[in-house]
């Protein structure tokens, strides 16, 4: 039999397909990614309303210029390019050497965390995926419900999630930890089924919820009695405001069981820049005593090139004094809009959640729909936030808003939900 | 730990500092690794001191397990740091993993400046870009390469460079489909096959993975598979100009790898990074040929031609044509992988992008990579005229050249062990490689010259 590509004819066009068969992983993602979906929202509301002064609570993107010491520090790098003495080629695909130390150093001073088990990267998204090809298609994993969706996304992705179930809207794979205000956003670990792979975000996104430091020892003790490993993504640590573990290797006994993911996103405004790193710690092994990190280590250098040279100049130039003083102002500023927006919507009587330790204020309205509730708020005051179920079935009934944005527009937004809601 | 607690310990860089040699790496890959041990499969962790080492209950990924040794050039940085640890006194000269050099045009560095100073304003500051890139960007690098071949702002996919979009690819094809490769080839083609779980097992004596199909590119086929031979496979890398023989493919040839792809239904992954090497004819895009837009989709980089090896932006075309077995555009599915396992090139690098397709940008990096290439036909002359067969150098900033019946490994070690030159053996890039040394031409012009005198010295 001569293999043949197959033609179709379509609309009086001969369409010809190849004969590679789709990723059936691929398939079976339910819609698109989803802030892309969100903005598609955004772009419909805005034609319809093309005169309404749009205000952003939605993607949680940072809104407020990069403090100079860091611009400069990225703009020197780049002139040096031009000059013998300043070109840089291919660099280590781990990252800088004099950021690994730093990253170490400032953020990890504590809890011993050496530059070789820092891996700089272009950001956690891509760290998240590369953590999945690392684990493979056999790993069981847990997520909290509701979580940040590159989580599940991923896990389905590279096949480990099993098929979607309409009615519980969940992957048949996939231990989904309901984190909700009946169990003080923590999973109640008790009913958790064991994974190898716990994916846990704190501070966390969408809750807004940072964990206690018992419950992160609770964490991390079953994690060692299910021999599972903990990715734990701390991107918004620095929002931190009491005296959460800002870091899971806070805990004893984290350096066994525990992955860390954390950004410069969401920290220095690098949203854009493309900065993040993952710490890998030595002692953590798989089943048969591997390293972790040596893997971790072949993957960075085999399916990526390292960091820009010029964002990881902004992310050495971030933890300098001076520098890490001006992002830290940058942060507190976007705390004290999720101070604004707290007060205003525990103000207006709802139930609202997080805001202290991290730029998302968490809103329930029992009873709705949460895109309803979404499409209801854009409708009556074009405001854009993200409906909670995006974030998974626990999230439905719930609002995410991002605290990011100029003092003006969260004023603003402020004013038009109080319109709204009282 | 509190913000004081960080004032007190945090450490004092300044920009000097960042730059000077003991901060950053140079041309010579610095691979800081946890141990000595990496790159070598050490499966059981060794107990000390009578302690317990605690392992976790999940298993590792079998498919990493299948991977022989580190990934090619981190080992060849080993080799060359080991070497000069035993020699600190020798002049090593790298000809081996093909490292950019010479620096960046200003119109294009001046560009990035510019856009970092803007992120500090308000007018100039931007958070999230378009995973797919910037808008004018993807417009440039159509209209630029693409331009009367029909492709689109919209196929055009901005990276952070061809290694990270080749994992990418492998994560949208996933572990059911099969691969063919030349033979030699970039080695991420075969390991991020193998990681992915496309293949079977290493086989050692043959040097290959089951389930890949190795399509043997030597001087007898003239660096060109010989395709009613080659079996069919799901996706087809092609790379031309060719890494690591230099070779660089005809009209008439990529006309039959089209042919034979849609008789197969085959989708050619074809990575055009050294295209601007090309000297003559030759096409610089598979889009040259008709019909590859319903059988290719092509990778390409900045990293050769704007010295952004470091700097980081390359870009992925897949035509609207291009689709699955069931119909589904490829296209659809990569914008999602890249939607969730990507966040987009940094914006700073893409202003970069940007100026570098601009008239000036272009006449610049012409400029450069014409520089490398004078660097090959030197590389070159200087092989030819010790009479060695000698291969490409003339459309890709590499040289491929034959040591008939020698292990490429040997040939390397003994290089750099008498003229302290760092080369790759062939063999690191699949079994078709033996008996070959690929000489990358990158490299300041007195580098090349002095390589080339100790090569002289050598092999006279």
């Amino acid at each position: 039999m001569i293999p043949q590509a197959r033609l179709e004819i379509q609309k009086e066009r001969v369409v010809c397909h190849t004969r590679v068969q789709r990723n059936v992983n691929l398939e079976k993602l339910q819609n698109g990614y989803l802030f892309p979906e969100i903005s598609m929202h955004e772009l419909q509301h805005i034609r319809k309303y093309p005169d309404a002064k749009l205000i952003n609570l939605g993607i949680g993107d940072t809104t407020e210029p990069i403090p100079d010491i860091v611009a400069v520090s990225m703009a020197e790098y780049a002139h040096a390019l031009s000059t013998v003495e300043g070109y840089r080629g291919y660099g280590a695909e781990q990252g800088n050497k004099a950021l690994r130390k730093a990253i170490a150093e400032t953020l990890y001073k504590d809890v011993q965390v050496k530059d070789s088990e820092v891996f700089v990267s272009d950001g956690s998204q891509c760290d998240i995926t590369r953590l999945q090809l690392l684990l493979g298609s056999n790993v069981t994993m847990a997520v909290q419900d509701p979580s940040f969706p590159a989580y599940i996304d991923t896990s389905v992705i590279i096949g480990q999630a099993g098929d979607f179930e309409e009615k519980s809207g969940k992957f048949g794979n996939i231990e989904y930890m309901n984190c909700g205000p009946q169990n003080n956003f923590f999973p109640d670990l008790a009913k958790t089924r064991r994974t190898d792979i716990i994916f846990f975000c704190s501070p966390n996104n969408p809750t807004g919820q940072a964990a206690t430091r018992q419950q992160l020892e609770e964490l991390v003790k079953f994690a060692k009695e299910n021999g599972s490993i903990i990715i734990f993504d701390s991107a918004y640590a620095v929002y931190v405001t009491d005296d959460s573990p800002r870091s899971i290797f806070e805990i004893p006994g984290a350096k066994e069981v525990a992955i860390e993911v954390s950004s410069f996103s969401k920290f220095a405004g690098f949203t854009g820049v493309r900065l993040g790193w993952t710490v890998v710690p030595e002692e953590l092994c798989f089943s048969n005593g591997f390293p972790v990190i040596n893997d971790f280590n072949r993957i960075v250098c085999t399916c990526f090139n390292g960091a820009s040279n010029i964002s990881q100049a902004g992310g050495l130039a971030c933890l300098s004094s001076e520098g890490f003083m001006a992002v830290c102002s940058v942060v507190n500023y976007y705390k004290e809009n999720a101070k604004i927006l707290l007060e205003t919507l525990a103000s207006l009587g709802l139930k609202v959640y997080g805001g202290e330790n991290a730029p998302y204020v968490w809103v329930h309205f029992p009873g709705s729909k949460s895109w309803d509730v979404f499409d209801y708020i854009l409708e009556k005051t074009h405001i854009i936030t993200v409906p909670g179920s995006g974030f998974g079935p626990g999230g439905e009934e719930f609002l995410r808003m991002s605290t990011f944005g100029h003092r003006e527009t969260i004023l603003e937004a402020s004013k038009r939900l109080k319109n709204l809601f009282s | 730990m509190s913000l004081t607690q960080h004032l007190s310990t945090s450490i004092s860089f300044s920009s000097s500092s960042f730059l000077s040699s003991s901060g950053f790496t140079f041309r010579n890959r610095d691979v800081s690794l946890p141990s000595e041990n990496f790159g070598i499969c050490r499966c059981v962790a060794t107990p000390q001191e009578e302690k317990t080492t605690y392992k976790t209950k999940v298993s590792r990924n079998a498919n990493m397990a299948k991977l022989q040794a580190g990934y090619l050039f981190p080992e060849i940085a080993r080799k060359r740091n080991a070497h000069l640890q035993k020699y600190p006194d020798s002049k090593v000269i790298s000809l081996g993993i093909g490292d950019t050099t010479e620096p960046i045009p200003e119109v294009i560095t001046s560009a990035m400046a510019k856009r970092s100073q803007a992120l500090s304003t308000l007018e100039g500051y931007s958070g999230y870009g378009a995973e797919q890139g910037e808008k004018p960007l993807r417009a440039a690098i159509a209209s630029t390469f693409y331009g009367d071949l029909g492709i689109e702002e919209d196929d055009i996919f901005v990276s952070d460079g061809a290694k990270c979009d080749i994992s990418r690819l492998q994560v949208l094809f996933g572990s059911e489909v099969t691969i063919a490769v030349q033979d030699p080839s970039y080695p991420a083609y075969v390991d991020s096959s193998v990681i992915i779980g496309q293949t079977g097992f290493y086989e050692k004596d043959a040097e290959k993975y089951g389930k890949i199909e190795y399509m043997r590119c030597n001087p007898e086929n003239g660096f060109f598979p010989d395709l009613p031979k080659v079996s069919r496979a799901d996706i087809i890398l092609f790379c031309s100009p060719n890494n690591p023989t230099g070779s660089a493919a005809t009209r008439e040839q990529l006309t039959r790898l089209v042919q034979f792809a849609k008789e197969k239904g085959s989708i050619i992954v074809y990575d055009s990074a050294y295209a601007m090497y090309i000297t003559d004819d030759k096409p610089r895009s598979i889009f040259e040929i008709p019909g590859a837009k319903e059988v290719a989709l092509e990778t390409a980089s900045f990293s050769k031609y704007a010295g952004f090896t470091g700097v980081r932006l390359g870009w992925t075309v897949i035509p609207k044509e291009l689709l699955f077995s069931d119909g589904f555009p490829v296209a659809k599915d990569f914008n999602r992988i890249v939607c969730t396992c990507f966040n987009g090139a940094s914006n700073v690098v893409q202003a970069g992008g940007l100026a570098c397709l601009s008239p000036e940008g272009r006449s610049a990096m012409q400029k450069v990579v014409g520089f490398y290439k004078e660097n090959a036909d030197i590389i070159m002359d200087t092989f030819n005229s010790l009479g060695f067969n000698v291969y490409g150098g003339r459309n890709a900033p590499y040289v491929w050249v034959h040591f008939p019946g020698l292990s490429s490994w040997d040939v390397f070690s003994e290089i750099l062990e008498k003229t302290h030159v760092v080369t790759t053996p062939g063999s690191g890039f699949g079994p078709g490689g033996e008996g070959f040394i690929r000489v990358s031409a990158f490299g300041h012009r007195d580098n090349v010259l002095e390589a080339c005198r100790r090569f002289k010295q050598l092999y006279k």
